[in-house]
Formats: structure tokens, C-alpha cells, sequence
């Protein structure tokens, strides 16, 4: 039964009845509803626990503001954790349940936690768990189970998420009648308009206010207002959208709750879509929260915000009790007694801190015999799951005063009033300054940094009629800047309320001192009130950023909405300074939590990020082999034969190329043409070797350093003719040694007449290798004598291979005879074909990266960024040789700094196990002396380590502190389990030192 | 999210560009010739400016050109791009040296 459910008016359809489950016991609510507004409706008081003492608590606001109705709502992977009720739209099916308290939220067995609540003070959790400090791993179990709010959900979400891009002239961040107003005039003036808000329909208060513009309804107003910008071309409405944040140049986020309002079953398409807007300008319309005033025992259900009270009557048609008193601090609170008291609801006082009480609005409940007692003030309450009366106590307007209980009146509803703090979020966000304004007792935005302008009761403006000309205003302000001519709009005519002003009252006089009083608390949800704030100081806290910290404030999930400035103003209190001057917290993107799920977008399982396949990418699928991720790319790993493992594949694959012939995709190496009459001189300065000098047709292994001297990339080149050349890079290393070579021909030499091209897609690379290659190339059919005499060792030449023009490479990543094709990527996989094709009779092995990696491990080869680490210079490589003496290149400055000269540095060596067997963990540690005392000196590390079927034994390259001086030393490798192996410390070249296997 | 400007494309997100640190930072003619201090002044030291900065940027999923962009390192804000040009000095149009 809707026992709380007012008969008629509100914005629900009462025709369209819905039912839903709270803690698994099933209610029914209406179309229009929201989670807590249908709670409410049914008499459901208490709808959770607090985090740290377990007290119970009830729905507060009506907004993105609420501290204690966090449900958990749906189950599986569609569940949502850290919902909030009030923002929670009501469907058929709903289920939700509360995510505090155990075993129940009527009955929470931590609640006792309440008791000693005097012992659980700010900073409990830094002075209680620090000691003794072993005991630091139970603490932590315990911890974390007590933390948080519901849980994440255990299945992987069945829904899709989208990211959309969007530009618009003009954004409207709120749709109340101030972002209203400034949407009609953006519309009317031919602005692109993207205007979002964070409800199910727009109007913001106008929604929740019985007020009339220009003689009508307000709701009449917004109703022909919103059809207008609806049949807008230009303008996109966006409902059940929050603007999130507000970023770098006017790059503003929105997250769109598309079916979050619908029953999972029924839901179809993008459940949550992410709006990326750059605007030209902002128009930040986001209202004000209004502040719960700070007395004894405030937490209580029963307890709410006086416009939450109204939005219930006016919007929800729900009572949220049967007696009431207002207690407030200023005029707003006195609307809401109107309200309760057209409704029926006995107002049993309005309860005004001020002497003089409201201004026309206090006329107008004298009119329907509401008492109002002036002066007076809530100090305490009775009952603790739902209220049962208020002790009342007359004030003098002194902070200090004691409060001395005079009457106490019986009521089960409190619609409490301290005034409304402006969201100023996006503001700060976007980077700009905030005042303290003495006039609405609240910060309001001063400067922006960015294009944007704030309106309404944003900036403190709080009245109807003000908030209607200021979004008239700010919206002309941000036509103009965008170069339109601003249209005509007029401001809807309606009554100005005189109001009083509203009396500042941040702590409300107790009977006893404050820290000895019943709890006033200031941030409902992380239970910090008045006394722990008070305790910070004493303990030497000053700045609010540590106060927030040490005490929670601010720490929930509503983000100190509806704490933060009460919880300032006691802090400034407390340190006798003005309320500007205490400051802050900083507001971070997101206003209101964000699910993961809209951040992640699209990007998620195979969608998480590009991957690059070469183009014999599908042969390699139909031999159904492992693949290695190498930067993006997908490359053959190893190529097993029935059931062999890694091992078993690569030691084949291994002795098959040695002994005869293996073939590999090495279409992933980067590769890049460099084109130009300066094209020897620009890679003269580029690589350490002679470059000008190479023949044309001549290959060349080269090394590039950055500028600190340290190896940078690698990888054959060629001189194609005397103005053109082809390198190759790692496969890693290929966009970045581009962007690299473009930046010193673009910002250093601008005058050397060069062009570089990308051609690693363009072209792909099949590398034959072994003994019987020429055998098989011969095979497929070539245009050129492929005879050491016609074709060394280390040249390039264009050539016919099978009726496919190839580029031919005559060069060696495995020490044995070897050609590289290129061939233009279409013809790839056909080339690849006709090489196996041929390759048949000589039992052609194909081979993946693993013995690739062992192979070129056999010829001592290093790979960039295996074997070196940024801090590996090519003397430390023993490749001195590739040093030119005749020029001058990238990094070799560096190489005669003091620093990188002498014995201390780290050097490539071989390692060979002594026991024979042994194959090292890669990244060990090498170590001179096992039985050191900890820490145990480290004089090197294993970068690379395979067992070597070629050699029957397992091998492994590491860098070794003066390594080269030390061939023959027996060190020690400690991985981080396992035991110790002794190993030898040998040449890096363990295979055909001389380079005869290659060169025939 | 930055909104920069490359000179040949035009506005376009920052996702599109890679950062290079500080611009006008030239190599040093003959570096044999240099004490290990001035050349490690010229390889490690940066200003770490508080405030306007000029930055090279690479529009690297772009055109991959490197430009200059003068950028306010406390507020986001940025002032203009310019071009490198062959006379291997940047062009100073479109940013306003008085913002320094």
C-alpha cells in the first residue's frame, strides 16, 4: 500500500502502476517515480546504515546530493552498485537493495559501534591500526570487508557502452529555468545547442514548484518551452545526462543513462553512452544544493531537506510524514510549509533562528494559522529510526550560546533549511576562481578561466524571477561571444518575493559543549560531525585538505554536496578565521559518480586496442599456432607439430634451419625509404657508421643512438641509389624512430632536402634461412643468379622471384645463409605459398619469434630493448667497430663523457650454466658472492636466455659490470625463486664465432 | 583534453599529437668541442617553466609534423602554433611574444 501517496497532483501516472522489490519485500510505485520517491510513498523510513557507527538513516534529498538511500540495484552482470535512490528511476521489476547493514538494515549488528562512537573519533582508523604492526594483515581483512558501499558486480556486464564525439556553439550544462532561459536565447539566435540535464525531464525546480509564471503553472511555461527546443534544428536535448566534466579547453564530458530507466529485459541498444562535447561556450546552469543545518542527533529518518520535502509533495505526490515542523534559517524552508499545509499535512511550527523571521512568505503562513516561533532553534531530537519529536530552544543569535530546552514538540517530520550552497563543480573544474558571497553564505564562481559563464542559483542567485533573467542574460553573453546576433527573448513576467535575509547559523547551540553533546553531524554519510572537526584542530590540523582527510568529510559518494560548506564554516570556527579564508577542497571530474563501464566505451575484450595482423596473417591461422603480441602486432610465436610444446617446436625448428631450411614472417620489422639528395649526408648524422660512403646496392647493419649516447634502434640498411636508401627498425621501435628522424630533418636540418616514408605495411618480409635457401629460391624461379659471386653476402638487389617482383636482401638474422623478400603486400601471402610450395622438397621449416630469438642468442645478436635498456651504449655491446672516427653522428659526444668511460659500466657477455643444464630465469641477478650478507652486491643481470638445441646446452646473454674484462670468471644467477646456478662468464657469440655459415 | 592547433591541419584533438618538451633547445654545431658540462647542459637540463612555454609537438597520427606551440604549462591555455621553416628558425606568426 501507497500509504504515503497524496491522492492527486505530482508527476506521477497513476495509471501506469509499477511494482519493484526493496530487500527482497515487494512495493509498488507509479510511472515518474524515482527509487526513493516510491519508498518513501510506501512508509519505507529506513533505507540504510552509516558507514563508520551504523546508525540508521533515511532518504534526505531528493537529488544528486543524497548521502544514505546508496542501493544496490539489479543483480548479475546488469548490477549497479552505489546507486542513488533519489536518482534512480523507477521500472517495472526494480530490485534494490540497501548496502549497509548486516544482517538487515532494521537490524545491524555493527550499530553497536554506535555506542562507542566517543572511542571511534577522527583519525581512529591512522592511531588504532598502526600497532603493533604485525598484526597490520588481520587489521586489513577486517578493514576492507567493513568499507565501501555494495558490491561490484561478478559477472561481466552483458551491456554495450558507446563513446560519441560532439562540437556544438553552445553547451547548457542544467535545464532549470535559468538554463532554460538560456538555451531559448542560444536557439532562437541559430547557436548550435547541446543542452543536458541530469533527470528524466527537464525543468529542474520548476519541476518540484508550485509557483505560477505569467499567471499559469510554471509547468505550463517549461512545457511550451521545452516543445520549442525540441522543434529546434540546431539544438540537442540530452535527459538523463550528467555533465561530469568540464576539462581542458571547454572539453566538456556527459554521461548518458539511455536505459538505465527501463527493466533489463526491455532494454535494447547502448545502456550508458559517453559524450565527448568540445563547445565554443558553456553555460553552467547547475542549481544549488541546500544545506542540512548541524544539531544534535540531525541524522535522524525523518530528518530531510525542506525543498526534498516540497519536491516530494509538489513532484512526487508523496507525504514524507504526518507532522511537521520546519526549522530553518532563512525564507526558502517557508514555501515548504505552505506546501505540507495545502496538502493536509499538520505544520506544527516553522522553527526561524532569525529574530525577525521571513519576509512576504511569513504573511502568507500567518494566512493559513502556521505558527511561527522566531528566534528559536532545533537543538536535539527524539527517537532514533524515525523522529518523534524536536526539543526546542530559544537562541540569542550567539555561536557560543548554550542552548537551555524549553518545549519539545511531537512530529515525525523535520524539513529543515541552512540556506544553499551554489555548484560551483564545473566551474572549478574548468580551472576558474570562487568568492565566498556574504549575501547567499556560499561560494559562488568569480573569474573563469575558460569560455564559459555561470547562471542562476549557480552563482548564488536564488529567486525564480532572477533565475529566469540571469539565464537570459548569460545566454546573450555566450551568443555574442560566438559571433551571433543575440535573438529576442522576453523574460517571463511573475511576482518578486521580498525576502529576508538569511542568518548564518553553522552550528546549532546544544545543551552541552559540542564535544560532549549528542552527535551534530556534517557529513551524514562518512559519519563525521561537528566534534571531529573540532578534534582535527585540537590534534594541529589547519589546512581544510587535511582536515577533510583526517576526518572523512567530504569522502563519500555524494562528494561533500551536502556537508562541505557547513563542515568549512565549523573548521573556520574552530581556527577563528572567515569562512573565504579557510577555503576549499578542490572539485575533480566526476560530479557524480560515473560507471566504468561508460569510461571504458567500445574499448572493451576484442575492441580494447588495435590489433595488426601482417598479410600471411591467415596462413598462420589455418596452422592453428600460438601468436605473441609484439606492440600491436600478432606474430607467429612457434609452429607445433601435433603435440609438441614450446620446447619440443623450437628445438625442431632450430636444428631444421641450421641443417636445412626455415622460413619466417618478418613482415612486422619497420621499415622506412629515405628519399632525397641530401638522403647521405641526413643518415651520416644519423647512423655511427659510414654511411656516405656505402655502395649503392650495399646492406649494412646499423645502430642509432639518442642523443645520450645510449643505443637507440637497429637494424639493416641499404643504399638503394646514390640519393635513395631503405632502413629497417625493430618492430617496436618503427612509428617511434620515424617520429624521431622526422624531428631533427624538420627542427634541426631543415635544409637538407629529404623524405621519409613509412613502407611497413606497405611492404612485407619473408626470410629464408639456412643452408638449403638458395636451393629453394632457385626453386620458386629467379630472374637473378643467386651465386656468392653475383650476390654476396650483405648486398640488395631487385629481382623476378616465381613471376613476383621482390625486393631481394642478402643478409642474415640467424648467422646461416639467409635472404630476406620483400614483396609488396599484396602478394605476400602468394610469395609465401610459392616458397613452401618449392621449399617442400627440402623439408622447409617454418619458424615463429621464439627460435628466431634463439637463433640470433646462438649468433650473440642483441635485440634493442631485450638485451639493452636505454642505458646500454654500443661500446658496452663491443660494437666499437660501428663507430665512425671520421664524422660526427647523434650521440657521440656522449660517449666520451666521463661518466660513461671506465670500469663500472654494465657490458654484454655471454653465460653459459656450469652445471650444463641449467636454463636461467631472464632478468636474474648476477651476483659475485652468494653468502654476502643482504643486501648481497648485484654486478649484473641475465637479459636473454634459451636452451640451444644447436649446441645442446643452454646459453644466455646478461650485462655484466666490466663484463668484457671478465670472460672466464664464474659468477653466480639468482632468479626470484629457485636456487642459485653458478655460471661462466663468456663471449656473447656462441655459435660460428667467424661468420662462416653466413658468408658463402 | 588540449585543443591544439597544428599550422597545416588546424584544430584537432590532443589525442592526435605527441609532445617533444621544450622547442628551441638547437644541437650544438661542433660537440667534439664542448666540456662534458656544456654538453650535458645541452642533453639533460630543461627549464621546467612555470607559466608560458615554448613546445614542440609532432601531429604524430596526423601529417607527423613538428611544430612549435606556445603553451601556458599552469593553465592549459596556448597562445598559437608556428611552423619550422627552412631557415631552421621557427616563423613567429600567430603567437604573441608578449604573452611571455
Amino acid at each position: 500500500m501507497q500509504t504515503r501517496r497524496l491522492e492527486k497532483g505530482g508527476r506521477v501516472d497513476r495509471t501506469q502502476p509499477l511494482n519493484f522489490s526493496f530487500d527482497g519485500k515487494t512495493y509498488q510505485g507509479f510511472a515518474g517515480d524515482t527509487l526513493a520517491s516510491a519508498l518513501l510513498a510506501n512508509g519505507v523510513n529506513l533505507v540504510g546504515r552509516s558507514f563508520k557507527l551504523h546508525r540508521p538513516r533515511g532518504i534526505v534529498s531528493a537529488g544528486a546530493e543524497e548521502p544514505n538511500g546508496i542501493m544496490q540495484i539489479g543483480r548479475a552482470g546488469h548490477a549497479q552498485p552505489n546507486a542513488r535512490a533519489t536518482q534512480v528511476a523507477l521500472f517495472d521489476g526494480l530490485e534494490a537493495q540497501s548496502t549497509k547493514g548486516w544482517p538487515s538494515v532494521n537490524f545491524d549488528i555493527a550499530a553497536a559501534n554506535n555506542i562507542f562512537s566517543r572511542l571511534l573519533g577522527a583519525g581512529f582508523y591512522y592511531k588504532t591500526f598502526m600497532y603493533p604492526r604485525f598484526l597490520w594483515r588481520f587489521y586489513e581483512g577486517f578493514i576492507r570487508a567493513a568499507a565501501g558501499f555494495g558490491k561490484a558486480p561478478d559477472q561481466l556486464d552483458p551491456d554495450r557502452y558507446e563513446h560519441r564525439n560532439a562540437h556544438c556553439d553552445i553547451l547548457i550544462a542544467g535545464a532549470g529555468p535559468a538554463g532554460l532561459m538560456s538555451a531559448l536565447v542560444a536557439a532562437r539566435s541559430g547557436a548550435r545547442v547541446i543542452i543536458a540535464d541530469e533527470q528524466n525531464e527537464f525543468g529542474g525546480s520548476l519541476l518540484s514548484t508550485d509557483q505560477l509564471i505569467e499567471g499559469t503553472p510554471a509547468q505550463i511555461w517549461l512545457q511550451a518551452v521545452v516543445k520549442e527546443l525540441n522543434a529546434s534544428a540546431d539544438v540537442r536535448l540530452l535527459t538523463r545526462s550528467t555533465v561530469f566534466g568540464y576539462h581542458d579547453h571547454n572539453f566538456v564530458t556527459i554521461a548518458e543513462r539511455c536505459t538505465d530507466h527501463l527493466n533489463p529485459a526491455n532494454r535494447k541498444g547502448v545502456r550508458e553512452r559517453l559524450w565527448r562535447v568540445r563547445a565554443k561556450q558553456v553555460v553552467l546552469a547547475q542549481g544549488a544544493f541546500e544545506r542540512p543545518l548541524v544539531f544534535c542527533n540531525n541524522d535522524r529518518p525523518g530528518i530531510m531537506l525542506a525543498s526534498a520535502v516540497s519536491s516530494y509533495i509538489n513532484r512526487f505526490a508523496v507525504a514524507p510524514g504526518e507532522r511537521a515542523v520546519v526549522f530553518t534559517n532563512n525564507d526558502s524552508a517557508y514555501q515548504t510549509a505552505l506546501d505540507l499545509n495545502r496538502e493536509g499535512i499538520k505544520v506544527v511550527a516553522i522553527v526561524d533562528s532569525r529574530a525577525t523571521g521571513a519576509g512576504e512568505l511569513r504573511e502568507q503562513v500567518a494566512k493559513v494559522d502556521i505558527p511561527v516561533l522566531t528566534g528559536h532553534i532545533v537543538t536535539d531530537v527524539k527517537g532514533s529510526r524515525r523522529i518523534r519529536a524536536v526539543k526546542l530552544a530559544s537562541w540569542d543569535g550567539q555561536p557560543e550560546s548554550r542552548a537551555i530546552v524549553t518545549r519539545t514538540l511531537e512530529c515525525n517530520l523535520l524539513a529543515m533549511s541552512g540556506g544553499w550552497s551554489p555548484a560551483v563543480h564545473l566551474h572549478s573544474q574548468a580551472g576558474g576562481s570562487i568568492r565566498w558571497d556574504d549575501c547567499c553564505q556560499g561560494f559562488v564562481p568569480d573569474e573563469s578561466r575558460q569560455g564559459n559563464v555561470s547562471v542562476g542559483a549557480g552563482r548564488g542567485l536564488l529567486s525564480l524571477p532572477d533565475c529566469l533573467s540571469d539565464g537570459l542574460a548569460g545566454g546573450l553573453q555566450v551568443v555574442e561571444r560566438c559571433g551571433l546576433v543575440a535573438a529576442k527573448v522576453e523574460i517571463p513576467q511573475l511576482p518578486e518575493t521580498p525576502q529576508s535575509t538569511l542568518q548564518p547559523l553553522w552550528r546549532v547551540p546544544a545543551e552541552k559543549d559540542p564535544d560532549r553533546c549528542p552527535k551534530q553531524f556534517i557529513d551524514f554519510q562518512n559519519d563525521t560531525a561537528v566534534a571531529d572537526i573540532r578534534l582535527a584542530v585540537r590534534e594541529g590540523f589547519e589546512s581544510v585538505e587535511h582536515v577533510k582527510r583526517y576526518t572523512a568529510l567530504g569522502f563519500g559518494t555524494e562528494q561533500g554536496k551536502l556537508g562541505n560548506i557547513n563542515g568549512m564554516a565549523v573548521l573556520a570556527e574552530c581556527l577563528q578565521l572567515p569562512i573565504a579564508e579557510v577555503g576549499t577542497t578542490t572539485f575533480r571530474p566526476a560530479y557524480t559518480p560515473t560507471s566504468f563501464a561508460v569510461g571504458a566505451g567500445e574499448a572493451v575484450m576484442d575492441l580494447y586496442e588495435p590489433v595488426r595482423t601482417t598479410a600471411i596473417h591467415d596462413w598462420h591461422e589455418q596452422a592453428g599456432i600460438p601468436f605473441e603480441t609484439v606492440g600491436q602486432w600478432l606474430r607467429p610465436w612457434y609452429f607445433p607439430k601435433k603435440t609438441e610444446d614450446l620446447d619440443a617446436a623450437v628445438a625442431r625448428e632450430c636444428l631444421a634451419t641450421r641443417a636445412g631450411v626455415g622460413i619466417m614472417d618478418a613482415s612486422t620489422l619497420g621499415k622506412i625509404d629515405v628519399h632525397g639528395a641530401d638522403a647521405a649526408e641526413f643518415l651520416n648524422r644519423i647512423y655511427t657508421h659510414n654511411v656516405d660512403t656505402m655502395k649503392i646496392g650495399r646492406c649494412a647493419y646499423g645502430i642509432m643512438l639518442g642523443e645520450d649516447g645510449m643505443v637507440k634502434d637497429d637494424g639493416v640498411m641499404a643504399r638503394l641509389a646514390e640519393d635513395h636508401y631503405y632502413l629497417t627498425t625493430t618492430t617496436g621501435g618503427a612509428a617511434a624512430v620515424l617520429a624521431w628522424l622526422e624531428l631533427w630533418l624538420q627542427t634541426e636540418w631543415p635544409d637538407l632536402k629529404v623524405h621519409l616514408t613509412s613502407l611497413t605495411d606497405q611492404f612485407s618480409t619473408i626470410a629464408v634461412a639456412g643452408p638449403d635457401s638458395r636451393q629453394v629460391l632457385e626453386k620458386v624461379g629467379c630472374s637473378i643468379d643467386l651465386a656468392r659471386s653475383h650476390f654476396p653476402f650483405m648486398t640488395v638487389k631487385d629481382a623476378v622471384l616465381g613471376g613476383i617482383d621482390v625486393q631481394l636482401f642478402r643478409v642474415s638474422f640467424s648467422g646461416e645463409l639467409a635472404y630476406e623478400v620483400n614483396v609488396d603486400s599484396r602478394y605476400a601471402l602468394a610469395m609465401w605459398n610459392k616458397i613452401m610450395t618449392a621449399g617442400q622438397a627440402f623439408n622447409i621449416t617454418p619458424y615463429g619469434t621464439e627460435t628466431m630469438h634463439v637463433l640470433r642468442a646462438e649468433k650473440g645478436f642483441v635485440i634493442v630493448g631485450q638485451d639493452t635498456d636505454g642505458s646500454v651504449t654500443p661500446v658496452d655491446l663491443k660494437l666499437n667497430w660501428m663507430l665512425s672516427r671520421d664524422k660526427d653522428f647523434i650521440g657521440k659526444r656522449s660517449l666520451s663523457r666521463s661518466v660513461m668511460v671506465g670500469s663500472q659500466r654494465k657490458q654484454l657477455v655471454g653465460l653459459l650454466s656450469c652445471d650444463g643444464r641449467s636454463v636461467l630465469s631472464e632478468g636474474s641477478q648476477l651476483l659475485d658472492d652468494v653468502s654476502a650478507p643482504s643486501p648481497v652486491p648485484m654486478v649484473g643481470h641475465v637479459t636473454s636466455s634459451y636452451y640451444s638445441a644447436n649446441l645442446g646446452q643452454p646459453i644466455a646473454l646478461g650485462l655484466l659490470i666490466n663484463g668484457h674484462a671478465r670472460l672466464g670468471d664464474r659468477v653466480f644467477a639468482r632468479a626470484s625463486s629457485g636456487p642459485d646456478v653458478a655460471v661462466e662468464v663468456t663471449s656473447s657469440v656462441f655459435y660460428d664465432p667467424k661468420g662462416a655459415r653466413q658468408n658463402v | 583534453m588540449l585543443l591544439i592547433e597544428c599550422p597545416w591541419c588546424g584544430d584537432r584533438a590532443e589525442t592526435e599529437f605527441s609532445c617533444g618538451g621544450e622547442a628551441d633547445i638547437r644541437r650544438p654545431a661542433l660537440p667534439q668541442t664542448l666540456s662534458d658540462e656544456a654538453w650535458a647542459d645541452y642533453l639533460f637540463m630543461r627549464k621546467n617553466t612555470r607559466g608560458w612555454h615554448r613546445e614542440l609537438w609532432n601531429h604524430s597520427q596526423g601529417c607527423r609534423q613538428w611544430f612549435v606551440v606556445e603553451r601556458n604549462t599552469l593553465t592549459y591555455e596556448i597562445a598559437g602554433s608556428s611552423k619550422f621553416t627552412t631557415s631552421s628558425e621557427p616563423e613567429t606568426e600567430g603567437v604573441d611574444s608578449s604573452a611571455d
